[in-house]
């Protein structure tokens, strides 16, 4: 890639200005540092312009942070990625210096030269740097070296992938709080690239050792670890290691970092993790109460309950009781009211039938005159809906409720819709009516019974469907029975 | 962990020899006032020993005798046998830290006096400390710096001032003539050995080379905390997260992150609404050597208050106060302003603390409370005096206090450049007295009463002591401190630094 028509005099002059007294002209000189290896070309850049660098490790910040910048995508300058190694020793050495952002800059470099450069390569240079630097005798050296497993480990052989955990578990138990700290922040990246079955003893050991740690800023960092780590695991251990972990940190009151990692969770691309934080929210109430659950959690709840996977829907669906039971009327009213009365269309089975039951358990725990106001004016009317599915559902909704509302309401207002619908067009409509009609036998009085339900069964006895005579006689007998006992 | 350093073991008295001084001044030599010595701190190691003086100065001494025979103190002194050779220090540098100041706004000045220093982590051979005035602290490192000598340039002498734009030409180097922007032509204006370069070619540009590599100790300031503090900075203590740490005045405490010197937290609030009701200033402060979320502050009316961090974001509520209830009937006038704390100590384990107030030392146990543990009288025979030094204001000297590493024993200054060592293991009666000079124990021979006070001299101000010995007010050891492993201890006498071992 040389260019041979570049200017001589100008190359001359950056070259110099690289030792130059003032630092305006040496940080000019790192920037164009493209331009100087265009100018030597590719042997000369490798052979002496990198080594001249790596000389330079204890210039200002300024321009060792320029530096480490333009040495990461020097790739090119130096022949491509065969030659990618070369760049790694005055990296190296900027991943060494004290001042924070150089040592950022340089390791962010090494990363991006290491995520291109060949496996072999990878093993050859790159490995032992990482443990040469995690092997360091200053403290700086060993805090940059936790931001380059991830780009290590997956080009590793079996034997030196159990090195590289090894070595990150001990430099999770350095001496130094900074070191630690690092390899809490890297922690969420490095356990990404190891495989499930370490995930589960190597990296959650270390996991749990960062959540037990003195300093609170290494704990702190771990706990933002949680959300990456709950990714990246099996739900069952998700609730098995995460879980408990959580709820020990917020009896260790730094719950405000929680809450961002339970709404990240409640949004992972994952519906398994989405899943589990559902089902665990009676254990994450207890932690963390309802006020801050509702404020904070609701929103994402919300969302939830449209979530495409139906299972989560219906894990929502099942924590809507004890979620009113706890936020109380008003609250329900607002927010979850709604919800409640779409989930009775929904295009799943599973769902219309767990909210019909959902109904059920909120009118017991609101009483029946709540019930009467909020649900059964709604429900009655989605009796006309033009899908048959979705009337059953109607049905089978009324049916739960009746025992809950009592004798009146049933007789005044939900049996005449179960027998308007015995008129329905379709026969699996009737012959539920007719089994509907059958429960209602304890609930409905004497006279209703003959004035109406009776008279019904009976038309229905005579139905052209095979199924509702079945049904309806079956009620009919059930009613005599009853009457006869009475 | 805690308190394992601080087991009581019945020891002997230690035997005090002098081994170094530095700065002594010769007899008659005027002391400079910018001299004084005002802060004495040991790194963690024990390795490096920093003293700031009243001109703003840091000076940096390094240990010396670290090997012995080829083989390490340590090792000699974990088998229990006794070095051939003392602890001894030698000067490694000085850098001027602070400058006065003036305050235009409030017509004050800012004194560069250093109240207070302390190391902080090593990293990559380099030093690092932070040193306090009243009103700002500073981020120092001190490191060796290689310098460099360049040769072997591209140009002669390489421009000064960088050319504006540069002219692209593809001709081939052969042909190359000097250009400018200006259109001027080749008159080498400067220096420029055209003839080199372009019957050479590309292959003769080169990177310059390094010649010498001389070393020399270099200080640089990294950071500046300023404008933190509306009262005079008395402490400075850093976390062992060793990311933190805090700043104390007479009313707040700051907390800062090392890399940031942009903004503080206020975790402290002692100021009244009303200027009026104030009755109490903070008077030192450190943080608890292994818990990152504890921290003591002591104040002017004799209490400790151990705080946590993690309770609350502003910490005005102690977690715990510690205080002694004077008996009844011992109140004096005085009573108040004796009882201030000068300083606050913690020990190694963290599980004990060192207060000095005007006439005692007082050792108290953060699991215990709320008085003290044990309490040393450090010149009794000054009580009866209080009234005298209340009229030249001696009562308001600010004397520090020091803990051994191994915890069992105490040190603190007095007058006469005296400094007191105490055991305070359990059942120890050690109480030595030694005054910093080249013969420290000078003072224990008993030597007949002398006149004090020549007939027109009632300036010196001096008193008695025990032996009836004079006593001078103005020669105040107010700044020692203790080795972290060994039993070596180092102090100031104005601008005289004392090193002494045991």
């Amino acid at each position: 890639m040389s260019m041979v028509d570049e200017p001589l005099y100008p190359i001359a002059v950056l070259i110099d200005e690289l030792k130059n007294d003032d630092i305006q002209l040496r940080l000019n000189s790192i920037r164009k540092l493209s331009t100087i290896a265009r100018a030597l070309g590719e042997e000369r850049t490798r052979k002496e312009l990198i080594p001249f660098l790596s000389e330079n490790n204890d210039d200002d910040d300024e321009v060792l942070l320029a530096m480490a910048e333009e040495l990461g995508v020097f790739i090119p300058y130096v022949g491509g990625l065969e030659y990618a190694h070369v760049l790694l020793p005055p990296l190296e050495t900027l991943c060494t210096v004290e001042e924070t952002c150089v040592r950022d800059k340089a390791v962010e470099s090494l990363c991006r030269i290491g995520s291109q450069m060949r496996e072999n390569d990878l093993v050859d240079w790159f490995i032992p740097l990482v443990k040469r630097l995690a092997a360091g005798e200053w403290f700086t050296a060993r805090v940059s070296a936790c931001g380059l497993f991830h780009i290590a480990y997956p080009s590793a052989s079996e034997l030196l992938k159990a090195e590289l955990r090894t070595i990150y578990s001990q430099l999770c138990q350095d001496d130094m709080p900074m070191v630690r700290r690092s390899a809490s922040t890297n922690l969420g990246k490095f356990a990404a690239t190891v495989e499930p079955a370490y995930l589960k003893t190597d990296v959650m050991q270390i996991f749990e050792d960062l959540t037990q740690d003195d300093q609170d800023s290494v704990r702190l960092l771990a706990v933002e670890g949680c959300a990456a780590l709950g990714k990246l695991l099996e739900p069952q251990d998700c609730i098995a290691h995460i879980l408990p972990v959580i709820v020990i940190f917020s009896q260790d009151s730094t719950i405000d970092q929680l809450l961002p990692i339970f709404l990240s969770l409640l949004k992972d691309e994952f519906p398994d993790v989405r899943l589990n934080i559902i089902s665990k929210l009676d254990q994450v109430n207890q932690v963390i109460g309802i006020d801050l659950l509702s404020q904070s959690l609701l929103p994402a709840i919300v969302e939830l309950a449209e979530d495409r996977h139906w299972r989560v829907r219906l894990a929502i669906i099942e924590y809507i009781p004890l979620l009113a039971s706890q936020l109380g009327v008003g609250f329900f009213d607002d927010k979850l009211g709604a919800l409640c009365m779409q989930w009775l269309q929904d295009k799943v089975y599973s769902i219309r039938e767990a909210a019909a039951n959902n109904l059920k358990r909120l009118a017991e725990e609101f009483g029946p005159d709540w019930a009467m106001q909020h649900i059964v004016p709604q429900v009655l009317e989605m009796v006309n809906n033009p899908h048959y599915l979705y009337r059953m559902t109607i049905l089978s909704a009324i049916s739960l409720l009746a025992p809950v509302m009592g004798s009146e309401i049933t007789c005044s207002k939900l049996l005449p819709v179960v027998v308007t619908l015995a008129k329905d067009r379709v026969a699996n409509i009737r012959f539920n009516v007719a089994k509907v009609l059958q429960s209602f036998i304890p609930i409905v009085d004497q006279s209703m019974m003959e004035k109406t339900v009776r008279p019904c069964l009976v038309e229905l006895a005579e139905d052209p469907d095979v199924d509702v005579r079945y049904f309806s006689k079956q009620a009919l007998e059930a009613i005599d029975q009853v009457m006869m006992t009475a | 962990m805690d308190g394992d350093a601080d087991v009581a073991m019945t020891t002997e008295p230690l035997d005090w020899k002098f081994s170094q001084v530095f700065g002594e001044r010769a007899a008659g030599e005027d002391v400079q006032e910018v001299d004084i010595i005002s802060a004495i701190e040991f790194d963690k190691t024990g390795d490096h020993l920093a003293t700031g003086d009243r001109g703003g100065r840091v000076v940096l001494f390094e240990r010396t005798d670290g090997i012995d025979g080829g083989v390490h103190r340590r090792v000699l002194e974990a088998m229990d046998c006794s070095s051939s050779q003392h602890p001894e220090f030698h000067y490694k540098t000085e850098f001027q830290s602070h400058e006065p100041e003036f305050d235009y706004l409030k017509s004050l000045e800012i004194e560069e006096k250093i109240n207070k220093i302390r190391w902080c982590q090593t990293a990559n051979n380099a030093m690092f400390l932070l040193s306090t005035n009243d009103k700002t602290i500073k981020f120092w490192k001190v490191q060796e710096k290689k310098i460099k000598k360049m040769c072997n340039f591209n140009l002669d002498h390489p421009p000064k001032q960088t050319i504006n734009g540069f002219v692209s030409t593809s001709n081939v180097p052969t042909s190359y003539k000097t250009c400018f922007t200006n259109g001027g032509s080749n008159d080498n204006p400067l220096n420029f050995r055209s003839n080199h370069l372009s019957s050479r070619g590309i292959t003769y540009l080169h990177l310059p080379t390094v010649t010498s590599h001389e070393t020399s100790l270099l200080a640089r300031c990294r950071k500046t905390y300023a404008h933190a503090h509306d009262y005079h900075i008395n402490s400075i203590s850093n976390n062992s997260d060793c990311e933190t740490f805090i700043s104390a005045d007479d009313l707040r405490i700051n907390l800062w992150n090392l890399e940031i010197s942009s903004q503080s937290f206020n975790i402290v609030d002692k100021k009244p609404a009303n200027m009026e009701d104030l009755t109490e200033v903070i008077t030192s402060a450190e943080f608890h050597p292994s818990h990152c979320n504890m921290l003591a502050y002591s104040s002017s009316k004799g209490s400790i208050r151990l705080i946590d961090l993690r309770q609350s974001a502003l910490c005005d509520t102690h977690s715990k106060l510690f205080e002694e209830h004077e008996a009844p009937g011992s109140r004096s006038f005085f009573s108040d302003i004796i009882s201030s704390i000068s300083d606050i100590k913690f020990s190694k384990g963290g599980r004990y603390m060192l207060s000095r107030d005007y006439m005692t030392l007082k050792m108290w146990d953060i699991n215990m409370g709320p008085g003290p543990v044990a309490t040393f009288q450090v010149h009794e025979h000054l009580r009866p005096k209080l009234c005298d030094l209340y009229e030249n204001d001696a009562i308001f000297d600010k004397f520090e206090c020091c803990l051994s590493g191994d915890g069992q024993r105490v040190a603190t200054g007095s007058y006469s450049n005296i400094f007191r060592v105490f055991g305070c293991s359990e059942g120890s009666t050690e109480a030595t007295t030694l005054e910093a000079t080249k013969n420290p124990t000078r003072r224990q021979i008993q030597t007949p009463p002398r006149f004090l006070r020549s007939p027109g001299n009632n300036s010196h101000g001096g008193s008695d002591d025990i032996n009836g010995n004079s006593f001078d007010l103005t020669t105040k050891l107010l700044h020692l401190a203790w080795h972290p492993s060994e039993n070596s201890i180092a102090c100031a006498a104005s601008n005289s630094l004392y090193m002494y071992y045991a």
